[in-house]
């Protein structure tokens, strides 16, 4: 051995397919190990967990349907982080404007009730993109103008915006029942199952959208430039690329879709406005987008993988009494061990004779 | 406002700013490095519960602050694994820690909810408590305050005048320079995180050792983002560090005092106060353009092949 060292050398063309999904693969399995030992503080058998886990996960149709109906959401809110992550604006704050976009659907749920649904549900999608996107654009503008750390403020808008969620169920749109939440709304504001199944009609929008977002990047002058000077804001300013407009452009629209995702969440899912359906969906949405390599296909499978780790994890809180907090821990370790595996992308080691 | 509810609320606010304090000189020490560690809350919960298990098992409050700072260490050091060894991109190793982070401390402390912890309570300082006015607001407390003016201090003095303390700040600034000088730039990179994430710690375990004496989920509750903003507003000095802290401790204070009083506003809008005053606070940091950031912030050292 002493004959050799070891020498890190910088990879010259981009990795293929196969080592992507090797390194993500085996850097999944290394978290999933680690955070199952730590089921052991809990007198729970590792591998009995991982069953419990993944039975809860895909082992059922009803289990099944659950993760649809969870990726749904953060498949939209990924979607949109992934869209700023694109120009390397980093934005924090997708549950906020995932608590505006539901504001924004419940508000014209309540104030035109009676209206057809036609006219109603379309209403409140643009209620909720504006909300949304508006919530999203402050951080943007005051980046452009001060230079302020989006990151800081849209991770403290976040904070707000569920706040206002809050002080809304509490105060103003309090039911008569007392409870914190609105009234339920009408039928003519929710979007219905898909037959029998527990998944909604929301999932095409996914689609719809998820496309869009495809195309928009692919073979549009707009997507074409935020690609462009994501890679390297100099040159692309030099080649009079809006650099300004596009970043507030990016983070509209990244608010646009989580707020569409806020709009699904209490249009179809919970039916009402309540402070229960923040559960961190936007926070989850940063750790697809980043697993996903912000490629919308990539972040499609990546949401029902990670909606199938919440479902799963909620199996270990019926089940073996699971703390929820245990779903962040995987996150978290899954999000690092991915993160120190992209090493083995960039590099290869390289075994030299000693001279 | 008279002076007998200003005097106890400035007191407050001196309590209250303590544990952002120590974690905002954690994050001037490894950003002065050129690492941009997002991780705060997450090494600040750790320090947090490591804090008030070891008083609980052992009973003895200082051991529990020394292995508070020792478990914020620990888990700033997978900040460094990450971004120094396997050169993950530094934003998001710090998103992971903080999901990690808080995620193991919430976890690992669902059986003590609710339950209390031995730890410090004050010690007034014989002579100083009795000044008029400044006595009652800086001499009244526990130890981890009187601690907490001495650190920034420290700090300061490390980075103007100790030898280690220059060159690592001439890694956060050129770490390509500080290479040819015959520095190891990983090495004080390794130096700034592990320090840094030793002040986040300490901090944590003000929360529960200080402040609550007890332990519940999601403890910290944003603290450690206002210490990132902070950082901003202090121009990464540490005395401007102290002014910052008091001022979100003090707008603490007073949304508790609010609260308790019994005012007309709801809760939900007072607690939006602290998160408000960050974004303001931010603002006006870049509109008056101090201190800029350390030139390399966030830039990962290439390893050479």
């Amino acid at each position: 051995m002493a004959f050799f060292e070891l020498r890190l050398a910088k990879r010259q063309e981009p990795s293929p397919l196969w080592r992507s999904a090797l390194v993500f693969t085996g850097a999944v399995i290394v978290a999933l190990g680690l955070s199952m030992l730590l089921l052991t503080v809990r007198d729970i058998a590792p591998l009995h967990g991982l069953q419990v886990l993944i039975m809860g996960a895909f082992g059922s149709g009803w289990a099944l349907q659950d993760c649809l109906l969870k990726a749904i959401p953060l498949f939209l809110c990924s979607l949109g982080v992934a869209i700023a992550f694109r120009l390397r604006i980093w934005n924090i704050g997708a549950e906020g404007q995932f608590s505006l976009g539901a504001i924004g659907a419940t508000w014209m749920a309540l104030s035109f009730g009676g209206a057809p649904k036609l006219l109603l549900l379309p209403l409140m999608i643009v209620a909720a993109c504006v909300s949304g996107g508006l919530w999203a654009m402050i951080p943007a503008l005051f980046r452009q103008w001060l230079g302020a750390n989006e990151i800081i403020v849209t991770l403290m808008l976040n904070y707000i915006g569920i706040l206002l969620l809050d002080f809304l169920v509490y105060g103003v749109w309090r039911d008569s029942s007392g409870f914190p939440m609105t009234a339920a709304f009408s039928d003519n504001a929710i979007i219905g199952p898909i037959g029998t199944s527990s998944v909604h009609w929301g999932i095409t929008h996914c689609l719809v959208l998820g496309l869009a977002c495809w195309i928009f990047f692919r073979s549009t002058r707009l997507g074409y430039e935020i690609k462009a000077c994501g890679d390297n804001v100099q040159t692309a300013r030099y080649a009079g690329m809006p650099y300004s407009f596009l970043v507030v452009l990016v983070m509209v629209l990244s608010g646009t879709l989580a707020g569409w995702a806020g709009f699904l969440e209490v249009s179809a899912t919970v039916h009402r406005l309540q402070p229960s359906i923040m559960v961190g969906y936007g926070f989850t949405a940063i750790v697809v987008a980043w697993l996903a390599r912000l490629n919308p296909a990539g972040i499609a499978l990546t949401s029902f993988l990670l909606a199938g780790l919440r479902a799963g994890v909620e199996n270990l809180q019926l089940d073996l009494q699971i703390p929820a907090a245990f779903g962040s821990i995987m996150e978290g370790l899954i999000l690092m061990t991915v993160l120190a595996g992209g090493f083995f992308l960039s590099y290869r080691i390289v075994l030299k004779r000693r001279a | 406002m008279n002076t007998e509810l200003l005097i106890p609320l400035l007191a407050a606010a001196v309590v209250s700013g303590t544990p952002i304090l120590y974690a905002t000189l954690g994050e001037i020490i490894t950003e002065k490095s050129g690492v941009l560690n997002l991780g705060v809350e997450g090494a600040m919960m750790m320090g947090c519960f490591t804090a008030f298990i070891t008083a609980k098992l052992t009973g003895q409050p200082w051991l529990a602050f020394f292995a508070a700072g020792l478990a914020g260490l620990l888990t700033a050091s997978l900040h460094g694994v990450i971004c120094l060894v396997f050169q993950g991109n530094q934003v998001v190793s710090g998103l992971a820690l903080t999901i990690f982070g808080a995620g193991l401390a919430n976890y690992l402390g669902t059986p003590y909810i609710g339950l209390a912890a031995p730890g410090f309570s004050p010690v007034p300082i014989p002579g100083l408590a009795h000044i008029p006015v400044l006595g009652p607001i800086l001499f009244n407390h526990d130890p981890l305050v009187y601690l907490s003016y001495l650190a920034p201090f420290a700090v300061g003095i490390f980075f103007r005048h100790s030898r280690f303390g220059l060159s690592l700040r001439s890694v956060g600034e050129f770490p390509a320079a500080a290479l040819a000088a015959g520095l190891n730039a990983t090495a004080y990179r390794w130096a700034g995180i592990l320090a840094g994430g030793f002040f986040m710690g300490l901090g944590g375990a003000y929360l529960s050792l200080a402040y609550t004496h007890l332990w519940t989920n999601n403890l910290t509750a944003g603290r450690g983002w206002i210490a990132v903003a902070l950082v901003i507003f202090a121009f990464w000095r540490p005395g401007r560090a102290v002014f910052g802290a008091y001022l979100f401790g003090g707008i603490m204070a007073l949304q508790l005092r609010l609260q308790a009083g019994g005012t007309s506003l709801p809760s939900s809008l007072l607690l939006m106060l602290p998160y408000a005053l960050t974004v303001a606070v931010l603002l006006f940091s870049c509109w008056r353009q101090g201190t800029r950031a350390p030139a390399n912030l966030g830039v990962n050292i290439e390893p050479s092949s």
